[in-house]
């Protein structure tokens, strides 16, 4: 009767064209500051987009300096990252199975989401050293209330009617838990999960620059950069951080796409 | 539970004589087991809203009960008794089954699962063998006129279908009694007539034992029923109670016949008399 939901409607000239002129345009703007706006002497709070490229990724030396690093911080982010999300899944699936579990449980959720990182930074560092697990653990702290928080609403969302349907037929728990409330809460959750995959790269980043112990990581050089007014590789490391986190996010959006594309979005009259 | 076979269905189905007022059931449906009784049964809610006035209702083993009434009159709260999701705040529901099936207005499909795993949910989840409920899954969505449409997910069908879906569902578990909370509600005119059709041939074929249905419609009551009450604003109460005379199978030119719309009106002017004052 009804020819079944294809996909979104197909991209315009306009709808391709547009994010290619922004680019272009902020492209743009930072070769008219550096070039022009700035004199030679001070061009290194701004070097222009073509010798970022040149210093830090065709040379060989610095680009392997920089990789090595960013494969670091992407452990750190994706551990942790990891770590947020079953231990936040874990958490949220408890609170929605009892309000006194809720109750409890979620001052501390949101405190942790509201306490400065930096406030704990000393703390972390005195219990777990100054490296590679306190790192992940920064991590977590950064990553973990938003999976909390959406899977606990997604779990919450599914419709009265369904529930009801589930007690009038004595369903036990734990099958409404996993045929009903988790498939339910799952486009929340990877919500949460996509922005909680971009937070982990912050934190892993924002780690380095008080854990430093070890191997470095992207932090670490970008301090070490600035340091040493390095601008180019300074700028080639925030633009590899940055690709890290569009990286997971993407990825997190695409999977979410993968598993709920086929029926969550927008309903046929 | 399912020997009782339309006795009544018989009986004087012609010339659409006006069915008496208050009429305590058809004749033969005081002889077919009671599914459930309702015995001077109040319903409050904690503000001190009083849904229900006291009711006593039975509905039996072959019958197919239609409340109309007012919004808010607590048909709604009628239903949820029966089946169980709130409880009375006076007098008794006593069931005497528990193949209890209950559609809302809203069809409640899990939309990431198919057509097919939809209606089988409910026999899957109460624990059902599979080699059991898949077969009959299949028969009962070819019944309902789903067939080839198994595949599709809730977001690609009509809302007529949606229904369909909701209402195979629940016949997967052929209850005793089904409660059908506006069903229809929510469609247009010729799905809400197309489904009122299928319904009674399910009614007919006896797929579930009873139905106790809930609707705004006054034709689709008596369309559907083999007894029709009508209740009062809220607090809700049974002001009225129409025998219907028409006998199974029931063809769909039935809704232009005279009898039928005399009776559909006899039903409308005591619904609009209301409150009852005047019963």
């Amino acid at each position: 009767m009804r020819a079944p939901w294809t996909g979104r409607p197909r991209a315009t000239w306009r709808d391709r064209l547009a994010p290619l002129a922004l680019f272009a345009i902020i492209i743009g703007v930072w070769y008219f500051v550096s070039l022009v706006v700035l004199d030679r002497d001070r061009r290194f709070l701004l070097p222009s987009p073509d010798s970022v490229v040149r210093v830090a990724f065709l040379d060989g030396h610095n680009l392997t300096q920089l990789l090595r690093a960013l494969w670091l911080s992407a452990s750190v982010a994706l551990i942790g990252l990891g770590v947020s999300i079953v231990l936040g899944m874990a958490v949220a699936i408890a609170m929605s199975q009892a309000r006194w579990i809720e109750r409890s449980v979620y001052p501390y959720a949101v405190i942790l989401q509201t306490i400065p990182t930096l406030a704990m930074v000393p703390l972390i560092g005195f219990w777990f050293d100054y490296g590679f697990l306190s790192r992940v653990i920064v991590c977590v702290l950064i990553a973990l209330f938003p999976v909390i928080s959406s899977t606990l609403f997604g779990l919450k969302s599914v419709d009265q009617g369904m529930l009801d349907l589930f007690r009038l037929h004595r369903i036990p728990r734990w099958r409404r838990l996993v045929s009903l409330q988790l498939p339910a809460a799952m486009p929340a959750t990877f919500a949460g999960f996509q922005v909680s995959a971009g937070l982990s790269v912050v934190g892993a980043v924002v780690g380095d620059f008080f854990f430093k112990q070890g191997k470095p990581g992207i932090g670490v050089l970008i301090d070490l950069y600035r340091a040493r007014l390095l601008s180019q590789q300074l700028f080639g490391a925030v633009i590899l951080a940055s690709l890290l986190g569009v990286v997971v996010f993407t990825f997190f959006g695409w999977l979410s796409r993968l598993v709920t594309g086929r029926w969550y979005g927008a309903e046929t009259p | 539970m399912r020997h009782h076979i339309w006795t009544y269905s018989n009986e004087s189905v012609k010339n659409g004589a006006p069915p008496r007022d208050n009429d305590a059931g058809g004749p033969a449906g005081d002889l077919a087991p009671a599914l459930v009784t309702f015995t001077g049964v109040e319903k409050s809610y904690p503000d001190g809203t009083q849904a229900l006035a006291p009711v006593d209702l039975t509905v039996r083993d072959g019958e197919f009960v239609s409340i109309v009434g007012a919004s808010g009159c607590g048909k709604s709260t009628l239903l949820r008794l029966a089946s169980g999701l709130t409880t009375a705040t006076a007098g008794t529901v006593s069931p005497s089954t528990d193949r209890i099936s209950h559609v809302f207005q809203d069809p409640t499909l899990l939309p990431w699962r198919s057509v097919r795993r939809n209606v089988e949910t409910l026999a899957e989840l109460t624990g059902t063998p599979r080699a059991e409920y898949r077969p009959r899954a299949a028969e009962v969505i070819d019944l309902v006129g789903l067939g080839g449409f198994e595949r599709h997910r809730p977001r690609s069908l009509s809302g007529g279908m949606r229904m369909r879906v909701s209402l195979a569902r629940s016949l997967v578990l052929s209850p005793d009694l089904f409660l059908l909370d506006e069903p229809f509600g929510a469609l247009d005119e010729i799905s809400r007539e197309r489904l009122g059709d299928e319904l009674l041939r399910l009614f007919e074929l006896r797929r579930f034992g009873a139905a106790l249905f809930v609707t705004h419609s006054v034709a689709e009551a008596v369309y559907l029923s083999t007894r029709v009450l009508v209740m009062s604003p809220r607090p809700g109460r049974m002001v009225a109670e129409f025998a219907i005379p028409f006998g199974f199978p029931r063809p769909a030119e039935l809704r232009f016949r005279e009898d039928f719309t005399r009776l559909t009106a006899a039903v409308s002017r005591r619904l609009r008399d209301g409150d009852g004052q005047t019963a």
